[in-house]
């Protein structure tokens, strides 16, 4: 048989248009185009014998006819279809379209940008509230007042802190091997190795041993933070607390706070502790320095005010990582593709605010001489 | 006659000035049965959601105890109002970190001052009501979508609120199960005389439950009817006749 390709006949008549559909419809070839409709009062549907409709690439233009139709107040007549395709025709047909919302548009780069600036600056006035609604939720706590749930801050206590160990040693340890042997290699040349102690010393213990720990709890508890509340976001379970008179800032968002400002200035202590180990390591195994030289300098190179600074600064990151990471999980709109961007958003805010403030932190401490 | 448990006047409901049903009024009389119907989409849950003053409404008022504006209130006092409220979300938003037992033990510990062992009692009692006994220590992980539901009417009822709102009580339950819920639902307001507001498709279970019914259409955006459902299902309209045809018979 041959495989005819799709056709309408039009057959006009006084005030009624005749269509006839004919051959096999595809999607892969191109379909015929909508006939013009004006000035007629009916359209009456044919068909022939052999026509084929298996993909319902008939059924997607007859419906599209059938809208125009109905939108130009002409009657269809559909008798002369086949009767299975009558009746899905008409399935399709008994609810009318509703105006819904209209297409998004992928817009262009630059609005995008725009967008996106615009989103920014939206996003201002709804941080500061988040801050108010948190210092509120402090202040109630701190009243005894607040829905604090200290099973739940125990449990993020040890999943801030013990449980980012493994990551914190790793990287501090990489971070204090680097610092060390690029120090070294300058130092060595006029025979001040010894002076590896202090670079690393300080270096980690006062600045990089909070950077890295702020970064490596935006990657890693921050943006769990984003999840876990995005997730409860959706499921409904954030309203659930609400319907209950349970604040969300109370329940979920103080212990988070909380358990990471008392864990990350630990952590910070802790990354320079391994940095510290690591620089000797490489001391005394690559360039010669005895460990009880280099542990001697060291303790001269420490003060308080180092340890101090670096505890502060860790905390700092610390705050703003719990900040970010929460206001983005409330954030969060009702879908699993929202709650992927709102993990992305807490990691990336943290890692930004975090640079921005360390900026300002090294600054500041520079200018006040300390 | 009492006063209403709830009144709506005049509410229209919107997302982002998108009106979804507009001009609803009705009363929710004390101790009844009282089902919102409505094809999907027509805004049930999310009169619902207006109903427990999760959603401000685009206009009109939500009157509590025939009276009391909810959103007029206080915030101290809408928490209170809230309190004497029991909810069950559409998916039963069960809190995931907490196992079945802590999820209906939470309003319990923050509201009430009952001894431990007291508490453990309840639950248990609550999850021996809806047939889930002896999943005390799953996590809403490891239960079923019906369960889910079934559990999230457990912790609605924890702390025995004066209304309880069910989105979709019965959908996902095998029919058994359903019958069973019916059958809770009846007895909870026979012997506790809770009001209880329905959101339901379940033909079968609004005539074997229903007291009252409104009907919500997506079309006009607006409630078209709103009376007994066996009444509905004689002199409604005829798109109510339509939608409830099928249940009489059943
Ligand atoms: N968060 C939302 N934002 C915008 N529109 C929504 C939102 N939730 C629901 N809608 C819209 O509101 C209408 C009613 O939804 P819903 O109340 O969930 O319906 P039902 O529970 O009756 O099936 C639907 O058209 C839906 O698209
Ligand atoms: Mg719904």
């Amino acid at each position: 048989m041959p495989n005819q390709s799709a056709r309408i006949d039009l057959q006009p008549d006084v005030d009624t248009l005749v269509l006839r559909c004919a051959g096999t419809w595809h999607w892969q070839q191109t379909l015929p185009a909508q006939p013009g409709l004006a000035g007629c009062k009916q359209v009456r549907l044919l068909a022939e014998e052999a026509l084929e409709d298996n993909e319902g690439a008939l059924l997607a233009w007859l419906l599209h006819l059938a809208r125009n139709c109905q939108a130009q107040q002409i009657a269809l007549d559909a008798d002369g279809l086949p009767a299975g395709l009558g009746r899905l025709l008409a399935l399709a047909l008994a609810v009318p379209a509703r105006p819904g919302k209209p297409e998004d548009n992928t817009s262009h780069f630059i609005q995008r940008l725009g967008e996106t600036a615009l989103r920014l600056w939206a996003d201002l006035p709804q941080a500061a509230h988040f801050i108010g609604e948190v210092s509120q939720g402090l202040g109630r706590l701190l009243r005894g007042r607040a829905n604090f749930r200290w099973r739940d801050f125990l449990w993020l206590l040890e999943d801030c802190g013990p449980r980012a160990l493994p990551i914190a040693s790793l990287i501090s340890f990489l971070v204090g091997t680097i610092l060390a042997y690029m120090g070294a290699v300058q130092l060595a040349q006029f025979g001040a190795q010894i002076y590896i102690a202090d670079l690393v010393a300080i270096g980690m213990v006062r600045e990089v041993g909070a950077l890295m720990t702020g970064v490596i709890l935006a990657g890693r508890t921050g943006a769990a933070f984003a999840a876990q509340i995005g997730t409860m976001q959706v499921n409904e379970e954030i309203d659930a607390l609400r319907t209950l008179g349970l604040s969300p800032i109370d329940v979920l968002v103080l212990p988070r706070l909380l358990a990471l400002l008392l864990m990350v200035p630990l952590l910070t202590l802790y990354a320079g502790v391994v940095g510290i180990g690591a620089g000797m390591l490489v001391a005394t195994t690559v360039f010669g320095v005895g460990a009880r030289e280099y542990f001697n300098e060291t303790m001269l190179a420490l003060s308080w005010t180092h340890i101090l600074i670096g505890m502060l600064k860790g905390t700092v990151y610390g705050a703003l990582v719990a900040f970010a990471g929460c206001l983005r999980g409330m954030q969060c709109g009702r879908s699993a593709q929202a709650v992927g961007e709102a993990t992305t958003s807490a990691v990336v805010t943290s890692i930004l605010l975090i640079t921005v403030s360390a900026s300002i932190l090294t600054i500041m401490f520079q200018r006040m001489g300390i | 006659m009492d006063t209403p448990a709830l009144s709506v006047r005049g509410l229209t409901m919107a997302y982002d000035g998108r009106v979804i049903q507009q001009d609803l009024d009705f009363d929710i009389p004390r101790g009844q049965i009282f089902v919102i119907m409505g094809g999907s989409g027509c805004g049930k849950s999310t009169l619902l959601r207006h109903l427990i003053g999760l959603q401000q409404p685009a206009a009109g008022r939500i009157l509590y105890g025939g009276d009391e504006d909810y959103w007029a209130a206080d915030e101290t006092r809408q928490d209170a109002l809230k309190r004497g409220s029991g909810v069950l979300f559409q998916g039963g938003a069960l809190w995931s970190s907490l196992t079945l037992a802590e999820n209906i033990a939470l309003p319990l510990e923050e509201f009430t001052d009952l001894p431990a062992a007291a508490i453990r009692e309840i639950v248990a009692v609550k999850l021996a009501l809806v047939g889930l006994s002896g999943f005390e220590n799953h996590y809403p992980a490891e239960i079923s979508g019906g369960m889910k539901k079934r559990a999230g009417l457990a912790r609605a009822m924890a702390l025995n609120p004066d209304i309880l709102f069910c989105d979709e009580p019965s959908a996902g339950l095998d029919p058994l199960s359903a019958r069973r819920l019916d059958e809770l639902l009846l007895e909870l307001r026979a012997s506790l005389g809770s009001t209880i507001v329905l959101v339901t498709h379940e033909l079968a279970s609004i005539f074997a439950v229903a007291d009252q019914a409104i009907f919500l259409d997506a079309e006009s955006r607006t409630m078209t009817a709103s009376g007994n459902p066996h009444h509905l299902a004689q002199h409604g309209s005829a798109l109510v006749r339509h939608f409830l045809a099928r249940g009489e018979d059943a």
